[in-house]
């Protein structure tokens, strides 16, 4: 494997809520290109992870570099960790695009202006520029004909699509997906995974935190298993479904199956 | 797109019926009742002194729809840091927003009122200071004290509308904008704030109609609205019911302009029905 820069590097990230650590030391490299599925059983951390990348939770201990830039950290005070520069985790925050589990898209605009949002008012697009970006990037998650609906019309594989396409138009460094399907019923969740699929084939960097085995090893290059806040095994998903070494990961496997 | 289907259009004083639905049986009988009361009223009573007070009572409109409007636009300017302090202000906001919000709403309107005009207004000729200053020449009139009552008022209830509006919207919303690089005066701006009075929109109609029916009072510190004008015609024609019958008319057709104006609202961003 050639040498690709690093897209998304943590070190040793801890997170504790109270007396309870969620992450106890959780390292992980991302690669240009990398898709890296994270999955483990529910409370073990795998979302509080991915939100502690673009601090939407703060980490207690630990360092988050993104494209080269360690985000500046400072003590809060209470025994945990900042931010040092708000502008700057602004700044880092508007090129990673974020994918919710429940969508979270913006109520009171149409699917067309939350797409333009983000690159209007916080990259500073100009707004005719992001408009024609946007309405491409909805007909490729084949939303065009609901630009001008709001969110609560549509179902929620449409609305997942629309948040795809609202994290696609920052055009992203890495795009992060927080359980993209779990919200959703059986029937749509295909066809939000044939979107995120075809970003994989593209070879854009993506954290994947998934309940979707099938599909984890499918489009990752590379899975994590989150165990009790640590990681308990990783490695290309023929060795993690094929061969798991630990006994945690067997038992996890067999009990998806 | 909206259809009337899946849109909350409002409640049954705002539903307005379509061309075709119009003439229903009971639309039809419900008309020729109306017809029959605006004939007797218009036949058996006496309204000769209209043409000359016609001038004075659109006068007095006017001034009421001053003080309605003057008093909702400051007082929802008011109303927006008052609701937002106490959702996510420092303790010491929060406590003097709900303690403002508390003592205004459990006060009589009136008594604010005339706290303001006959307490503060007596004060203040006893500052030479305030005799002097730019200021007077308003201070000396009645409707500053009107228009100060009444707004004080409408931000009171107003914020706490616009409190549970702010704490109403889905934290998730607020997050994603976060997620992506947002500052916080461009979420508020952006998201929290425009969500907030989307979701107050309902609640807000109905305060300002309420704000409409509370501009009388200010009659009783001589600042001359429509309901002054009408106490006047009836002292001056030593009629009772007609004016009074006009008086209910003009408040019943402004009530369902804002009506209107405020579904038109509403309905710019449609509402799923739940």
């Amino acid at each position: 494997m050639t040498v690709r820069a690093e897209a998304i590097a943590v070190e040793n990230l801890h997170k504790r809520f109270g007396p309870l650590e969620v992450l106890k030391g959780v390292s992980l490299t991302a690669h240009e290109g990398d898709v890296i599925a994270i999955i483990g059983g529910s409370g073990s951390g795998k979302s509080t992870f991915l939100r502690c990348i673009n601090m939407l939770e703060l980490p207690s201990a630990g360092t988050v570099t993104i494209h080269g830039e360690t985000i500046a950290m400072k003590k809060d005070g209470h025994g945990g960790m900042m931010p040092a520069d708000r502008k700057q985790v602004q700044r880092i925050r508007s090129r990673l695009g974020m994918v919710f589990q429940n969508f979270n898209l913006w109520q009171h605009m149409t699917i067309l202006q939350n797409v333009i949002e983000a690159p209007v008012h916080v990259l500073g697009v100009p707004k005719a520029e992001a408009v024609e970006r946007a309405e491409a990037l909805l007909r490729r998650v084949g939303l065009y004909e609901k630009r001008d609906a709001f969110p609560a019309f549509l179902s929620g594989g449409q609305q997942q699509r629309a948040a795809i396409a609202r994290a696609l138009a920052v055009q992203p460094h890495v795009m992060l997906f927080d359980e993209p399907t779990s919200a959703l019923d059986p029937e749509l969740v295909g066809e939000v995974l044939t979107v995120i699929g075809d970003l994989a084939k593209e070879k854009r960097t993506m954290i994947l935190v998934t309940h979707e085995m099938k599909f984890a090893r499918n489009v990752a290059n590379h899975i994590v298993f989150l165990a009790n806040g640590v990681i308990e095994e990783q490695g290309p998903p023929e060795e993690i479904f094929g061969a798991p070494k630990s006994e945690r990961l067997k038992k996890f496997i067999s009990s998806i199956h | 797109m909206m259809s009337d289907d899946n849109t909350i259009g409002a409640m049954a004083l705002t539903e307005l019926p379509d061309r075709k639905g119009f003439l229903k049986p009971h639309r039809i009988i419900l008309m020729a009742i109306a017809a029959v009361l605006v004939f007797c009223a218009a036949w058996f009573m006496r309204w000769d002194w209209l043409p000359e007070y016609g001038w004075r009572l659109a006068q007095g409109v006017g001034v009421t729809l001053l003080m309605l409007f003057s008093t909702c636009i400051l007082g929802f300017l008011f109303a927006v840091p008052l609701g937002l302090v106490q959702v996510t202000g420092p303790w010491p906001l929060k406590m003097l927003a709900r303690g403002f919000c508390t003592i205004i709403r459990g006060t009589p309107l009136l008594l604010q009122l005339w706290l303001l005009y006959y307490g503060l207004g007596s004060l203040f000729p006893q500052f030479p200071a305030i005799r002097q200053s730019f200021l007077w020449p308003y201070l000396r009139e009645a409707w500053p004290y009107g228009v100060a009552a009444l707004t004080m008022s409408f931000a009171a209830y107003e914020g706490e509308v616009m409190r549970g509006a702010f704490a109403g919207v889905p934290a998730g919303e607020l997050e994603a904008g976060r997620a992506y690089g947002m500052s916080r005066w461009t979420v508020f701006r952006r998201i929290w704030l425009p969500r907030a009075i989307h979701r107050a929109l309902p609640t807000l109609n109905g305060e300002t109609v309420l704000q409409l029916k509370a501009t009388p009072l200010v009659a009783t510190i001589t600042v001359i609205d429509v309901y002054a004008v009408v106490s006047k015609i009836r002292q001056m024609t030593y009629l009772t019911y007609e004016p009074l019958l006009l008086l209910a008319l003009i408040y019943l057709c402004l009530t369902a302009i804002l009506v209107v104006a405020f579904r038109a609202l509403e309905n710019k961003i449609p509402t799923r029905g739940a």
